[in-house]
């Protein structure tokens, strides 16, 4: 029953919490049933597709960049569009405008835009669903 | 009546915040709703057996409503044979219950 | 146009530096878009439904915060503008809040009631 749409808010900025894997689990998991997502990241999320993420090596494993292989959320998020694109699904990223400003975020991967609370709520009320993940 | 997805992340030793959502769970399902109460992350932690919480979690079950723990969650928490009332499922069902036409979901 | 509820719980959360709740703040920016949408406040949230809030005097060497969070008028203005906002009972009395010192317009809500709040409402967002 593929064709639905699915409309997430998160909060939680990269590295802080398990909610942002859960949240691209749960976007992932539409996508590949051929689901429309739409993404609000808002407040801290909006750093999870900075650009100028980097993987680092692990001093306490001994492991160098390439061994380590860290993940950083903006691959993640990059390959998500990229099975959206796949399955002919349609993923919409919405960071929010005034969080992004005011944590120096504006340089982030293709894929997602500039927007506001107006964005999540047209999209929310165009959805079959909606799902806000707030952080703690 | 309606449709509710409770997807629960935080575990009930944390402070009372958890077992609270758990009664609205039982409250919304003692209301004629179709409740399911979707265990994620750290909330999968009571469903071990012979936490203290395992009691709560079987009087939810007898209430009707469906207590799902995520497979993921469990497995990276080394929870292999949890409470047997439980349902274990994956992200997949959950993105299904909450397309489910009718549906509330709400994350705590 | 669908009901809204949203669910406050986190309290004091980043308010000096964001100069608001932010949750609070995106629920009134959504009812100013047009959304009908009520706020319950539950947990250590309900201490936002107090009146007197003030986060003045931070100050960082010389620079003075010029305009703190006053998260007491911003509740007070949402109820203004229409907004129902609503606090569990239970919480209020856990805290020791005594009935005087809540925002006028504020209505209570004994917490077997809330399922009969969500069921009242098309959508329920747990902040």
């Amino acid at each position: 029953m593929a064709g639905k749409i699915i409309t997430i808010a998160i909060m939680d900025a990269p590295y802080e919490s398990a909610n942002s894997t859960s949240a691209l689990r749960i976007v992932q998991s539409a996508l590949q049933k051929g689901h429309g997502v739409n993404v609000f990241a808002y407040e801290g999320a909006v750093n999870l597709t900075m650009k100028a993420q980097q993987p680092h090596p692990n001093p306490v494993k001994g492991t160098s960049v390439e061994q380590e292989q860290h993940p950083t959320t903006k691959e993640w998020i990059a390959a998500l569009f990229k099975l959206a694109q796949e399955k002919g699904a349609k993923l919409d990223w919405v960071n929010c405008g005034l969080c992004v400003d005011e944590r120096g975020a504006g340089d982030w991967i293709e894929g997602p835009k500039r927007g506001g609370p107006k964005d999540f709520l047209e999209a929310s009320l165009a959805s079959d669903a909606t799902l806000v993940i707030a952080t703690k | 009546m309606g449709k509710y997805v409770l997807i629960e992340s935080r575990a009930p030793f944390d402070g009372p915040d958890s077992e609270q959502f758990y009664e609205l769970a039982e409250g919304l399902a003692k209301r004629g709703n179709e409740t399911t109460l979707f265990l994620i992350q750290n909330g999968v932690l009571p469903t071990r057996k012979r936490s203290r919480y395992n009691g709560m979690l079987s009087r939810l079950v007898e209430s009707r409503v469906r207590v799902i723990a995520d497979r993921f969650s469990l497995r990276e928490r080394a929870i292999r044979s949890p409470l047997e009332a439980i349902i274990q499922a994956d992200v997949d069902t959950l993105v299904d219950f909450i397309l489910e036409p009718g549906t509330k979901t709400i994350w705590h | 146009m669908p009901k809204i509820l949203s669910i406050v719980e986190t309290a004091y959360r980043a308010t000096i530096e964001e100069q608001d709740d932010t949750v609070l703040w995106l629920s009134h920016m959504l009812k100013k878009a047009g959304a009908d949408i009520s706020i319950l406040l539950r947990a250590n949230a309900v201490n936002y439904a107090v009146k007197g809030q003030d986060a003045s005097g931070i100050a960082f060497g010389e620079i003075k915060m010029a305009r703190p969070p006053e998260i007491d008028k911003d509740v007070a203005q949402m109820i203004e503008s229409g907004m129902a906002v609503f606090v569990v009972e239970e919480d209020i009395k856990d805290r020791g809040l005594p009935e005087t010192e809540l925002i006028p317009g504020i209505r209570k809500l004994n917490r077997h009631m809330i399922p009969h709040l969500l069921d009242q409402h098309d959508q329920v967002w747990h902040w």
